[in-house]
């Protein structure tokens, strides 16, 4: 798999204080279930995402922990209470305890 | 008029015949589904939780056409406020090989309990979302989805 998949963050500008923003977030992965065979009929080994984190400087907003039955680059759409402009944080990590992350900006007014 | 009331009865009997055997059929995969959706609620949620059915909506598309990717949403009825809010959500399918598919866990900051993801499913079933709120109670909802490409689990 990749070094670095394609990470795709949707977070909402200008928004103000108090306001209920839709956070969108995509993370390229194959979710490989670990019940599909190859063309050998070997069994292709399970490779998926377990856990997502959303958090505002430490502070969680939005877990979701995975299974093999989410689809391929999973896709999260979640809410948030905007209350205050800081960075958030987006980490996702795989069945090894790998771990992939990229950061948004919220500013609140 | 009068002419067409005996074709009318021959279509009624036609459909329902096979619908009959149909039934009784989905009727055990509904009994070993709801068994499955049992399990992983005792599983996650610990046992002996009382899940009453209401306050969660799970919105799947009547028809997926591939059952590799089925768009899924959970909405929970939660003012969301510090409190009264959703803790975690399971989601839960009735008849994949393995049957949680996803859980969520969330706090007041969520802001609204309502949240989005794609699933998979490999076959026509339910997919029970089971939200267990602040105070512990747990609530339950369910969609259908009837699936013409499901996904391979071989």
């Amino acid at each position: 798999m990749n070094e670095q998949p394609t990470i795709r963050l949707a977070v909402p500008q200008g928004v103000l204080a108090g306001e209920v923003i839709e956070i969108k977030v995509m993370i390229q992965h194959p979710m490989e279930s670990g019940y599909r065979r190859g063309t050998l009929g070997e069994r292709i080994p399970r490779n998926i995402i377990k856990f997502f984190r959303c958090s505002q400087e430490g502070e969680t907003i939005f877990e979701a922990e995975f299974h093999p039955g989410v689809a391929a680059n999973p896709l999260l759409t979640f809410h948030m209470l905007a209350e205050r402009s800081g960075i958030l944080d987006f980490e996702w990590t795989d069945q090894t305890g790998l771990r992939w992350s990229k950061q948004a900006e919220l500013s609140v007014t | 008029m009068n002419r067409n009331l005996p074709r009318r009865r021959f279509l009624q009997a036609a459909v329902a015949l096979p619908a009959s055997g149909l039934l009784s059929s989905a009727a055990a995969d509904a009994e070993a589904g709801k068994r499955q959706v049992d399990q992983a609620v005792v599983d996650f949620f610990g046992a002996d939780r009382r899940v009453r059915s209401g306050r969660v909506t799970v919105s799947v598309p009547a028809i997926s056409e591939n059952g590799y990717s089925v768009p899924l949403s959970v909405a929970v009825d939660s003012p969301m406020t510090a409190e009264d809010f959703v803790r975690r959500i399971l989601v839960v399918s009735q008849s994949n090989p393995l049957p949680i598919i996803a859980s969520f866990e969330l706090g007041p900051r969520a802001g609204l309990a309502k949240m989005s993801t794609r699933i998979r499913l490999a076959d026509s079933q339910r997919i029970y979302a089971i939200a267990e709120m602040h105070d512990g109670e747990l609530w339950s909802g369910y969609g259908h989805s009837i699936v013409t490409l499901a996904a391979c689990v071989i």
